[in-house]
């Protein structure tokens, strides 16, 4: 992968501060525009349940055992990664609809999503969603605030710095040095552009310990794909893709999930 | 707040009890953070429900709604046992040296009661809630502490019952959690250790919540935590301006600047200023109630302008009076509204059918009336009582009108935040469709009931003619065409009327110019030459060399002291001081007591910039500029108490000088574990079939507690229209714990119904182990809560659910008559 450590920027979570407050929720709609859903309290405080074309991030809410306490509530800010090594891009077959902005986020240009999915198979992290018109709809690190001088708009709301967007170089320094060994994310999949400051083993926090890009994503990435674009219409060569990609690689996205 | 919210970050050690910070207020753990990542404090949050404040904290203690007094009881007895008080804070700055009338009984003597309880009345006769005075007059002390009569020796027979076995058997708190939090909190006894609170409507909305505040400064002045940087007694306000609007005189008992309201029997000036002004006979009390003749006499002077005469008593007869002993407070008046006692009524900026306690109670009141006037920014559940739940539209007869109001970013105007911040805000766009800001509306209002008076003439024309209204250009009728806010702010501020002068120097010394606005309370006079809207904020739009200034909307970010006082960011009542009563923060020689922290220090070299003698305090706006105490001309720290010091004994009181534990109205127990006295002697008890209460009802078993959440805002009128906050909290919930839900075969995120014995609702049930029962006197007592931000007009398709408050009792705080929405009883069923 291109080195970017240099001037890449990330957003560092540490839901140690997070006070599950959600004002990145509706700061990330505000700033993008997005609609409220209609929801259903199901008795959680989490909603949206999961991530949605129309919520390109949520905390996930979590009620762990405790040795101290009732228990241990745990609020964790759930988007895209922004992997350095992004499975997504491997496989998108549309040239430019996801592409890596300057920064090092994975953003998109709904103009050139064909809506072939192919992306979420090839997603570690489940993040990619569809909106209503079939595009990608995802969290994009706010490129769009970036190109102003400004910080996403998630950052900028979090009162307590448990969002918090910087050069990821020095993100990962500041966390290693407030006591926070292991920076999940720092090294995954070439780096991811999402790293969280964990106190515990990720799977408490709802996160693989050692995310992976599926191999047949890998094996489709390097052999079918150019062939596929070279000698196909887009929109084609995403329906094959999908097929082929799809099927094998269900089984470890639910494996995943599970774990 | 004593404090201020960036203040938190000093603190080290944090108790969050009676409050969700995280919830209600997220931006103060921002400094919660900050104090714990630097200066390693420790966050303490107490609270019958694991809350996403618990969810941060070093130590979480679950305790049973309403059973404060008896934890912080157990504190104090915890403080006193072990020495860990700070010593010399306690004998020099509180009144535990006192000597107490010796026929004064505590409620240990009087299981329960205090002496002076008249059962018929329900009242006290406080004649023996007195100090002992010397023949100078003064209260007599015992600095050693010894006397059996003193104060500190009372405190500690008063809580000497709180022993952990009967605080633990009162709220449910294991007995070892309590020790860990008595301990920890004890810890900033020490000189170096400061120790903050925080609270909010978890303590106030009870019918003892005026004390469980008395409580918590008790314990704060044990500890010497009143006046540091990092101490404190802090209220979270639920609303933005909150504090700006109880500082500007909207509760019925008090004008601007928390002057008393007069009662009818106090007919002239001159008795309201012998009746309300306190007196003490030591020279080293400040004493600054003693200034009340000039503030309301300026107050008047403001109000009533040319019209307010030394010869007509400064217009004193057309202030409104309260009939002797009347109440006119938020449940006595939809008690009143409910009798059919009123015609008209303006629900300005409220939604009372789902925000008052007894909700259902208040909704049949509205039917009552002849008139209301909805002042909003949107229609709400009480503009549309007549078409809710219950309702039929054909029996009410009462005429509704809409005036629809401007939001808070379509005008200008200062807000007062809870560190008493009046910040100026400017406006973002202009009101939408024919909305206009509230000032606009009052204009309106005011100029046609004035000429109503002119034309027809009425009972009592003058308290409204006489008004004066200088608020911006008038049209050729008089009429104010277009309000200028900052004319009212001005009005606040006060004026020079004529050149005054301090005649006490010679020569005497000219202190303001005619027509300048004042420059401080400290100038206003007794005499009519000055005016003054609401003196704690004179200063707040201010005259200096000759040009105005408005300080509210200064925006300076230099901070001095380094702890983040910052002194020049927009202006804090009074007199710009960011931490009161900070002259506790010194010894009586002027040092701070922690060197690493001064809020104020005494530098006996450095001149004063007025006097030019040496001698002046440096750091905060202290409190008043005499010298320090141990000096000749030195004063007393608590310059509002008429006794110069901190209030351990606090006869005010209407229900004891001292905090004593009683259940809530509603009570899950046949007896209180403590005492004989199972409620608050001194409530005011409803009569009324709507006002019923069930204590130990097997019909309602559960305690119930409302609350807040993030998402929402107060009856979420302003919430509930935006669908971002709806998706995240799109229905009426109920907590309950895995306990009770398995007893009641209720699973997660099943519709249940809640009742109490006011009315009933449906919630989705949120079965967690963030409640756990209880075991109180040996039984199994389950606690439940639930949001009151719903109400059945929207969302429109009636997917939100109902307000809580039709659950709630009808019944408030002895003093202060806050409903008590924190404690009471339900039931709970699968729908």
């Amino acid at each position: 992968m291109t080195n970017r450590t240099n001037k890449r920027k990330a957003i560092l979570v540490t839901p140690e501060v997070c006070i599950g407050c959600r004002g990145c929720q509706t700061a990330c709609k505000a700033w993008n525009q997005l609609p409220g859903m209609k929801t259903k309290n199901t008795g959680t405080m989490q909603n949206p349940p999961d991530l949605e074309p129309v919520d390109y991030n949520m905390i996930r809410y979590s009620e762990v055992p405790s040795e101290t306490n009732p228990v241990r509530w745990l609020f964790v800010s759930r988007r895209c990664m922004h992997c350095d090594d992004a499975g997504c891009m491997r496989i998108c077959p549309a040239p430019g609809a996801l592409f890596r902005t300057k920064e090092g986020a994975v953003a998109f240009d709904k103009d050139k999503c064909i809506g072939c999915k192919l992306c979420v198979a090839g997603c570690p992290f489940d993040v990619p969603r569809y909106d209503k018109d079939g595009k990608i709809a995802k969290c994009h690190l706010c490129y769009d605030r970036l190109a102003e001088g400004m910080q996403p708009a998630c950052t900028k709301t979090c009162p307590t710095g448990a969002l918090r967007f910087g050069d990821r170089d020095q993100l990962i320094a500041q966390a290693k040095q407030a006591g926070y060994g292991k920076i999940y994310g720092e090294a995954d999949l070439g780096g991811l552009g999402t790293i969280f400051a964990f106190k515990d083993a990720p799977k408490l926090y709802g996160y693989a310990d050692k995310p992976n890009i599926p191999e047949s994503v890998i094996f489709w990435h390097n052999v079918l794909k150019p062939l596929a674009v070279i000698g196909l219409g887009g929109a084609l060569a995403g329906a094959l893709l999908h097929y082929v990609a799809i099927g094998p690689h269900k089984d470890d996205d639910e494996e995943v999930k599970k774990s | 707040m004593t404090n201020h919210w960036i203040d938190i970050r000093n603190a080290d050690v944090i108790l969050v009890m009676g409050s969700n910070p995280a919830e209600n207020h997220p931006i103060s753990m921002k400094w919660v953070k900050e104090a714990r990542e630097k200066r390693g404090a420790k966050l303490i949050v107490v609270d019958p429900r694991f809350t996403r404040t618990a969810a941060k904290a070093d130590v979480y203690a679950a305790m049973r709604s309403g059973t404060d007094i008896s934890f912080l009881g157990g504190m104090i007895k915890y403080i006193l046992e072990n020495n860990l008080y700070f010593k010399e804070y306690v004998t020099e700055y509180t009144n535990a040296p006192f000597l107490v009338n010796p026929d004064f009984k505590t409620a240990g003597d009087l299981n329960g009661l205090f002496s002076g309880y008249d059962q018929k009345t329900r009242k006290y006769d406080t004649k023996t809630w007195s100090f002992q005075l010397g023949e100078n007059g003064l209260p007599k002390k015992d600095h050693t502490l010894r006397n059996p009569h003193c104060v500190f020796q009372l405190l500690k027979k008063q809580y000497a019952r709180y022993t952990l076995n009967e605080v633990s058997d009162i709220t449910g708190t294991p007995k070892e959690k309590l020790v860990e939090v008595y301990k920890l909190y004890a810890s900033t006894g020490r000189r170096d250790k400061v120790g903050t609170e925080l609270y909010a409507m978890g303590w106030t909305q009870h019918t003892i919540g005026t004390q469980n505040i008395r409580a918590m400064c008790i314990i704060q002045l044990l500890l010497g935590n009143i006046g540091m940087a990092g101490g404190g007694i802090n209220a979270l306000r639920g609303e933005s301006n909150v504090q700006g609007s109880t500082d500007q005189g909207l509760l019925f008992n008090i004008l601007p600047g928390y002057l008393p309201v007069p009662t009818a029997s106090v007919t002239e000036l001159k008795t309201y200023i012998e009746k309300f002004t306190p007196r003490t006979k030591d020279p080293k009390s400040v004493n600054w109630w003693s200034n009340r003749g000039k503030y309301i006499t300026s107050y008047l002077k403001a109000i009533y302008g040319a019209k307010a005469r030394k010869e007509n008593d400064f217009g004193y007869a057309w202030l409104p009076k309260l009939d002797e002993g009347q109440n006119g407070s938020w449940l006595v008046l939809f008690d009143q509204m409910f009798k059919g006692k009123f015609e008209g009524f303006f629900a300005w900026g409220q939604n009372p059918a789902c925000s008052g306690a007894n909700a259902g109670k208040v909704r049949k009141s509205l039917a009552k009336l002849k008139w209301m006037v909805n002042v909003n920014l949107f229609d709400n559940e009480t503009g549309s009582f007549w078409k809710g739940p219950g309702m039929d539209p054909k029996d009410v007869q009462t005429e509704v009108f809409l005036l629809p109001a401007a939001s808070s970013v379509e005008k200008e105007g200062s807000i007062s935040n809870s560190g008493r911040w009046a910040q100026w805000r400017y406006k973002a766009i202009d009101p939408m469709g024919q909305s206009k800001p509230d000032s606009e509306i009052m204009n309106e209002l005011y100029f046609r009931v004035k000429s109503l008076y002119l034309r027809q003439g009425g009972k009592s024309p003058e308290p409204v003619v006489n008004l004066t209204w200088n608020y911006g250009e008038k049209d050729s009728t008089g009429k104010v065409k277009e309000v200028n806010i900052h004319n009212v702010a001005k009005e606040i501020n006060g004026y020079y009327l004529e050149d005054v002068y301090d005649k006490t120097a010679t020569p005497p010394k000219l202190l303001g110019k005619k027509g300048e606005l004042c420059a401080s309370f400290v100038p206003l006079q007794a005499d009519g030459t000055t005016s003054c809207g609401c003196w704690i904020y004179s200063q707040s739009y201010t005259q200096k060399e000759g040009k105005v200034v408005n300080m509210m909307a200064r925006r300076g970010k230099n901070d001095p002291t380094g702890l983040g006082l910052y002194p020049e960011w927009s202006w804090a009542w009074p007199v710009n001081r960011r931490i009161i009563y900070n002259r506790a923060s010194v010894d009586p020689h002027g040092r701070p007591w922690d060197p690493s922290r001064p809020v104020i220090k005494w530098d006996p070299v450095k001149p004063d910039p007025v006097t030019k003698k040496p001698g002046v305090w440096v750091g905060d706006v202290p409190d008043g500029p005499a010298p320090p105490m141990a000096t000749d001309n030195g004063k007393y720290p608590f310059i509002m108490m008429a006794a110069g010091v901190g209030a351990i004994f606090g006869p005010g009181m209407v229900d004891g000088p001292f905090p004593e534990h009683y259940e809530a109205l509603e009570c899950p127990l046949e007896a209180n574990l403590i005492s004989k006295q199972r409620i608050n002697p001194t409530i005011k008890l409803f009569g009324d079939k709507a006002d019923a209460y069930f204590s130990c009802d097997v019909r309602y078993p559960f305690v119930a507690s409302t609350y807040r959440v993030s998402e929402h805002w107060q009856t979420g009128v302003l919430t509930r229209h935006l669908p971002w906050q709806l998706e995240m909290q799109p229905q009426m919930f109920l907590e309950l714990s895995e306990e009770l839900a398995r007893e009641k075969s209720i699973n997660d995120g099943d519709k249940v119904i809640v009742s109490s014995g006011r009315g009933e609702l449906w919630a989705v049930a949120v079965v967690t182990n963030r409640l756990k029962p209880f075991k109180i006197g040996g039984s199994t007592v389950h606690q439940v809560g639930m949001p009151w931000h719903f109400g059945w007009q929207y969302p429109e398709d009636g997917s939100g659910g109902e307000s809580a408050n039709l659950l709630t009792p009808t019944v408030g705080d002895a003093n202060t008559m806050i409903p008590e929405t924190k404690a009471f009883m339900v039931n709970v069923r699968k729908a």
